[in-house]
């Protein structure tokens, strides 16, 4: 099929569904030693198999005793995508790392950093003001704070001593991981060489300058984004270049068009990462850049549509493999979807995202203080928790335990139901907290109240829809009239 | 370089010329004024001079060993066509005069054989279309979708035409909310009147939306088929629940005996989806099945709507033909998000621009695992997926030049 035939290479390794725990147990040193926290080195092998755990949690692995071992379990489960990673220390960041191509048949590894751009002819208190509202923007989502995570510095002026200077301002107030953005390798040096410990991502390497940049990410240490747009031919040629120039941490770009070629973009993507989850291909066994900036070097449009359009292209590359992300909107309500749906789409889809069931006391209730139910779906129980505590109010939250999921869906599956949460209400030994039997169920759930009077012999309240009600329903209804 | 294919130029102002009508529809934001000129490559200061280049690589070539290679090294991409051995089934939504019925027009769904938009190797199955929600009474909206239906809610018809005219639908969709038994409790043969009147104020193939409780919206469903024979409705829709309540078969045959579709509606579980289009299959040709697998909103469980369909899809085409059937998304969920309704604080933008992108994003998302039809509501959202259909539809030959040099842009 392919003369060069490098496409075909390495077909023989496994897949990461296809490994099984013996395969890794082969492997270990069998002691059962017990170091690494597990019961036995086929327990961990298993949590190993699954993602939860990696081979270097077996301290015993890392001795010199070892070694080959090591090196033929990281072999074995080196994931197909490489990972790379940027930024300095505590802030660095990794990016790659994809075992499979859709999440459903593992889980995805490393969330996609979202950068957000700055350029070198900004003045300076435009530049600053911008890097302060990229640190500051942040959503507090089910208990986790959700934000954008680097900066990517771009080259308008083409001036090596502006860009430096640039580079330098940046560094100097933020420790986020940093993008260094030029086509010109002079540019470039003077910026790497501004910040040569902050490891930042080089963009890009192209069919013209690609030797200088080859060099540049060899003296400085820094990763390298290869960048061929619409062109995969051109993609391999420069990556299979760029490896036997000895740079191996890259990083491709296959171009963002988000106007008449937004099909080509989301094939290009669909296209890399198949090629290199499904026939372990190494050229294009990199992390994916999106650059839903793009938008703004497309037609020059009203800023808001080109916003609602950056959106867009965010969020469907992040569905569509981007690894990374280089954005310009810092609008709330168009970076608030794409963390959210990151968030969302790296969460193991093995398991629901749930809290444990129970009772959660919240602020200092008394006897006669009111019962709420919820169920334990984390989104769920953070959001009613967290417009309790922001309401200052004072009760008792009786988690049910409905496989993590939402009330909606809980008593449409008949999880959440009467008997439920009269099980509940006995194993939690709900009555010794209060001196009442008065239960206030979610307004979603206000057509079992009639079962659970009955199943529980308390008296139901239903209570709003949305726990953002929660507040004002108390005030107008507890407590309630004899 | 500056060079323009015409027939892409036609195309550029065709996509231009939406964005006053997003603009419009995003109602209580400040517009921005429409600087609407197509700029000339020249304009922009885009190119690095190449001199540039040489000088640099001089300066660094002594940091090369020996052994790098000094010139690019060729290499091809021939994608791997993967063969799928399943398709979906087409399913084809109203009937014209000549088929039974009275639509103007009727709309084939599904024949997809790969996954939405992976690559150009497999011939692209039917277009995705949109369906407009109305419901029979006065519901409770987000007041920025109430913003564009205020004047036509207590109408059912004239909203329907609203859809159809003002906002394009493809498709619309009667929810007959006042027939729960908790609410109205309307009787099949009100309900029914209701749908007659919509299909005389439109001429679009029409989904008949239920109150999902098993024995009512039998009874409803029965009663509608019969009085709109031959129309092709959309039932939305038929459960397991249906099953244990014994009332599966009756809205089965009724769908078969006069002429309509079924859409099966399940819970985000795969082994339900089959066991209910299993116990339909006795009753009805699969031709005539449609899958509804749950959509949740974004940031609710999208998730796992997500995974479920492109799990579904894959099963379908690996030639699981219990999959194989068109599948729906109610974009229109993504309105249970408080993100899309709630005023937040400032910096979190204007609900009237989060709302709409909301269910966009909600939207676009599932499109991308497979999905054949959307239930939508807010205009701006069904005007943006729409161009993206459009836009994911088309091979685009011409590469628009002034992305390539995104990183010199000065914004």
């Amino acid at each position: 099929m392919n003369e060069l035939g490098s496409q075909q290479e390495n077909k023989r390794k496994k897949n990461i569904r296809e490994i099984s725990p013996i395969d890794v147990y082969k492997l270990l040193p069998k002691t059962n030693c017990c170091a690494c926290r597990e019961s036995n080195c086929m327990a961990f092998a298993t949590r190993v198999v699954n993602g939860e755990l990696t081979i270097v949690d077996c301290p015993p692995l890392l001795t010199d005793e070892y070694r080959d071992m090591l090196g033929e379990l990281t072999a074995l489960l080196t994931p197909p995508v490489r990972v790379v990673t940027f930024g300095e220390g505590e802030y660095s960041i990794a990016i790659g790392g994809k075992y499979v191509l859709h999440r459903h048949e593992f889980t995805y590894h490393n969330p996609s950093p979202i950068a957000i751009d700055v350029h070198d002819l900004m003045p300076e208190d435009e530049l600053l003001e911008r890097v302060r509202q990229i640190e500051r923007f942040s959503y507090n989502y089910i208990g986790r704070a959700l934000a954008p995570d680097a900066i990517a510095i771009r080259s308008t002026s083409h001036d090596p001593a502006v860009f430096r200077q640039t580079v330098k301002k940046i560094a100097g107030i933020s420790k986020y991981p940093l993008i260094l953005c030029s086509f010109d390798p002079a540019v470039m040096e003077a910026g790497l060489s501004e910040i040569p410990s902050r490891h930042p991502l080089m963009y890009a390497a192209t069919s013209e300058n690609w030797r200088s940049m080859a060099d540049l990410s060899l003296k400085y240490n820094a990763p390298l984004t290869v960048f061929a747009p619409d062109d995969l031919s051109l993609l391999r040629t420069l990556t299979k270049t760029l490896i036997e120039s000895g740079v191996l941490d890259l990083v491709l770009d296959p171009g963002t068009f988000t106007e008449n070629k937004l099909s080509s973009t989301i094939s290009n993507f669909s296209l890399i990462r198949t090629e290199a989850c499904r026939y372990n291909d190494k050229l294009f066994g990199f992390p994916l850049l999106g650059v839903p900036f793009a938008v703004w070097a497309g037609e020059e449009i009203s800023e808001d549509v080109l916003k609602w359009r950056e959106a867009i292209t965010a969020s469907m590359l992040l569905s569509r493999y981007a690894d990374l992300l280089i954005m310009h909107s810092i609008d709330g309500w168009v970076l608030l979807p794409q963390l959210i749906w990151r968030f969302n789409l790296y969460t193991d889809p093995r398991k629901p995202v749930s809290v444990d069931g129970g009772v959660k006391i919240l602020g200092n209730p008394d006897r006669a203080s009111p019962v709420l139910v919820t169920t334990n779906y984390a989104l769920t129980y953070f959001t009613v928790e967290s417009d309790i505590k922001a309401a200052n109010l004072n009760c008792y939250l009786v988690i049910i335990d409905t496989g993590g999921l939402s009330v909606e869906s809980a008593v449409a599956g008949r999880i959440l139901t009467a008997e439920s949460i009269a099980t509940a209400l006995t194993e939690y030994k709900v009555k010794s907290f209060v001196d009442h039997t008065t239960l206030i169920i979610p307004g979603l759930a206000a057509r079992i109240s009639g079962e659970t009077e009955e199943a529980t012999g308390w008296h139901i309240l239903v209570g709003p829809k949305d726990s953002s009600g929660i507040s004002k329903y108390l005030h107008d209804r507890w407590p309630p009239e004899a | 370089m500056t060079q323009k294919d015409p027939k892409n130029q036609l195309k550029d102002e065709q996509i231009l010329s939406l964005a006053p009508q997003l603009l419009e529809l995003l109602q209580g934001v400040q517009q921005v004024e429409l600087e609407n000129f197509a700029m000339d490559i020249g304009e922009l200061e885009l190119f690095i001079p190449t001199g540039h280049f040489t000088a640099v690589r001089d300066a660094v070539t002594n940091l090369q060993t020996p052994k790098r290679p000094v010139e690019l090294i060729p290499d091809h991409f021939i994608p791997h066509i993967m063969q799928y051995p399943g398709k979906i089934r087409e399913v084809t939504l109203g009937a014209t005069k000549s088929s039974g019925g009275s639509r103007g027009r009727t709309l084939t769904i599904g024949g997809s054989t790969a996954p939405a938009y992976a690559d150009f190797l497999h011939p692209a199955g039917h277009p995705p279309v949109i369906a407009l929600d109305v419901f029979d009474m006065p519901v409770s909206l987000p007041k920025v979708l109430k913003e564009h239906v205020k004047d036509v809610i207590a109408d059912p018809a004239e909203w329907a035409r609203m859809n159809v005219k003002k906002f394009g639908a493809d498709i619309v969709t009667i929810h007959l909310m006042s027939t729960d038994p908790l609410i109205h409790n309307t009787s099949p043969a009100q309900a029914a009147k209701t749908v007659e009147e919509i299909l005389q104020a439109v001429d679009v193939p029409l989904i008949i939306g239920g109150c999902g409780d098993p024995k009512k919206d039998a009874d409803v469903f029965c009663e509608v088929a019969k009085m709109a024979e031959g129309e092709r409705l959309l039932l939305n829709s038929v459960t397991l629940d249906m099953a244990e309540a014994k009332t599966l078969e009756s809205v089965a045959i009724a769908a078969r005996d006069h002429g309509h579709l079924v859409l099966a509606f399940t819970g985000l579980e795969l082994n339900n989806a089959k066991e209910l289009n299993r116990r339909l299959y006795d009753y009805i040709p699969p031709e005539r099945i449609v899958m509804d697998l749950t959509t949740v909103a974004l940031g609710y469980g999208l998730e796992y709507s997500f995974s479920i369909h492109e799990r579904a899809r894959y099963a379908a085409l690996m030639g699981d033909g219990e999959l194989a059937h068109p599948v729906i998304s109610a974009s229109t969920n993504a309105w249970a998000a408080r993100e899309a309704w709630m005023q937040m604080a400032p910096e979190y933008g204007p609900r009237e621009l989060r709302g709409p992108i909301w269910e966009t994003l909600n939207a676009i998302t599932l499109l991308l695992s497979g999905i054949d039809l959307f239930m939508m509501m807010h205009p701006a959202a069904v005007l943006t997926v729409r161009d993206v259909i459009h836009r994911l539809g088309e091979s685009g030959q011409v590469p628009s030049i002034r992305i390539r040099d995104w990183v010199n842009v000065r914004v």
